[in-house]
């Protein structure tokens, strides 16, 4: 067997990013409660605001006759957000613990040590997902076609990734897990400042001018596509290249706060 | 000084105690007062055309029927965080040298819901000041506002009373923190967010028979009409009946807690 000193740099990287993502798997089956905020907070929030705003559809404007087909894609990318920011709450806890340290000292580079923990948050995103979707399709969402639940799903993973690298940078810059409200909030106020609830025209003036230039609405009008109409590349476009460059922004300033971190 | 001086002083120095716990944990200060600003932003801004629904009570607009409902994820959360806060001192091992004082056991429960209280009535002004400061109209003026303070510190006790008993009976903050998600449950099926009449089935049919439901209503209705002696009653009810439950709980998850240690 190759020991890690002979591996080539490139292989050597993957190793260790396989090893972070393996480590939170582990987590999640060693720790079975560990999933479950994150799964039960999108499926709590999506039963309840379909069950309180589901009425909305009756007003003119609204495009889809169900409400669940409508509130599902954002229950999917609220769980991604959760599951970013729980990242970045257990990337704080193994500051506060001292496991941070000992991966600094290894000759790992940073770039390695957060993708590790971003990817692992993309790939756990993909649970929360399933789970609403599979509520919301029972309940009589309607089903958003091959092409439109893989969108679906590339959205979410891509955002996990953005929320992931967003609370990493904040647990790197105040090393505590008292910033986690700091992580969830955000992660809060950029998902349903959106046109999570109604379309844009049914927003109120504020909120329209604050959804139009959120990037995260264009994350939501592609994720959503599926479930209330036909998928086209016009609405695919704006999404991922959103989600590029909050990812290029938010990795570039995690990378900025893990470099700062002295061993 | 008199034995009930002596155990008010108990229940303010342990109040004031858990105050400032409260506002030094940032863990426990955000869902109080972060997250229900946040939520009621987005859900007035996102849901705001409901008031065009047919059969949607007349309000001014969505944010002035909205405030109650903030108050009451509010205060349900603060009654969630005093629970936190009361199992994290049992896990290291404060209320037990608060056992071990000579002081009533009974104080020690009563300073933490006196906490929760007084964050249930910061609560009320924070929102009422929102409202104020974003062009909500209190339709029955000082009386709604008095009466909203009333009612969202009494229920902050009453629900931080089942908080305390939760905690109490389990010693375990993360089984406390874990009944966050079913506050939400609870609080979403209520109407608290939005008009029973217009709610979709299961929710509304057991928004109906919620006691939560009978405190919004109670905190809502002279926010955006006439004060109702009916509404308010039924609202005083609903408390007394929730604090009734949490002293029973309370009470007997203490004597669990002597007995085990």
């Amino acid at each position: 067997m190759e020991s890690a000193a002979t591996l080539p740099e490139w292989r050597a990287n993957l190793a260790t990013i396989a090893a972070l993502m393996a480590r939170a798997k582990n987590e999640l089956l060693r720790v079975p409660g560990a999933a479950i905020p994150g799964v039960l907070a999108p499926t709590i929030f999506f039963l309840g605001i379909n069950g309180v705003f589901g009425a909305l559809t009756q007003l003119r404007g609204f495009s889809t006759g169900t409400y669940e087909s409508f509130v599902v894609p954002i229950s999917m990318l609220q769980g991604a957000g959760f599951t970013g920011a729980a990242a970045g709450v257990n990337l704080a806890r193994d500051i506060e613990q001292g496991w941070v340290d000992r991966l600094l000292v290894s000759p790992a580079p940073r770039w390695v040590l957060l993708a590790g923990t971003v990817l692992a948050a993309s790939a756990r995103a993909l649970i929360p997902a399933t789970f609403v979707l599979a509520i919301a399709l029972l309940l009589g969402a309607g089903w958003p076609g091959i092409d439109g639940l893989l969108v679906t799903y590339v959205m979410v993973a891509a955002m996990a990734a953005v929320a992931a690298c967003w609370a990493s940078a904040l647990a790197l810059r105040f090393k505590s897990q008292s910033a986690a409200p700091l992580m969830q909030a955000g992660m809060m106020a950029l998902i349903f400042t959106t046109t999570a609830y109604a379309p844009l025209a049914l927003l109120q003036p504020w909120m329209r001018s604050v959804a139009e230039l959120n990037p995260v609405t264009r994350v939501v009008d592609a994720a959503r596509q599926g479930f209330i109409g036909a998928v086209s590349w016009s609405e695919t476009w704006p999404g991922i290249l959103a989600l590029t460059a909050m990812l290029a922004l938010l990795g570039a300033w995690a990378l900025r706060e893990m470099r700062r971190t002295a061993a | 000084m008199s034995e009930l001086a002596k155990n008010a002083r108990v229940v303010r120095a342990l109040g004031m105690r858990s105050i400032r716990q409260t506002f030094r944990r940032p863990q426990l200060m955000a869902p109080i007062l972060v997250f229900p600003t946040l939520l009621l932003a987005i859900q007035t801004g996102g849901a705001g055309s409901a008031v065009d629904l047919p059969g949607f009570p007349p309000v001014q607009g969505f944010l002035q029927f909205m405030l109650a409902g903030a108050m009451m994820q509010s205060l349900m959360l603060a009654g969630n965080s005093g629970g936190i806060a009361l199992a994290v001192d049992i896990e290291m091992g404060f209320t037990d040298r608060l056992f071990s004082a000579p002081i009533p056991r009974f104080t020690i429960v009563l300073g933490r819901l006196a906490g929760t209280a007084a964050l249930g009535l910061l609560a009320s002004l924070w929102f009422l000041a929102i409202g104020l400061i974003f062009g909500a109209e209190i339709h029955s003026g000082v009386l709604a506002a008095l009466i909203a303070v009333f009612l969202v510190t009494s229920t902050a006790m009453a629900v931080g009373a089942i908080g305390a008993a939760i905690a109490l009976r389990t010693g375990s903050a993360s089984v406390v923190q874990g009944l966050f998600p079913l506050v939400l449950v609870v609080l979403f099926l209520s109407s608290a967010f939005f008009p029973n009449d217009l709610m979709i089935q299961p929710a509304k049919t057991i928004a109906e028979y919620n006691p939560l439901s009978f405190v919004v209503e109670g905190i809502r209705g002279p926010i955006i009409s006439p004060v109702d002696a009916t509404e308010e009653l039924e609202a005083v009810a609903a408390i007394a009946g929730i604090v009734a439950l949490g002293l029973l709980l309370s009470a007997r998850a203490l004597r669990h807690r002597l007995r085990v240690g």
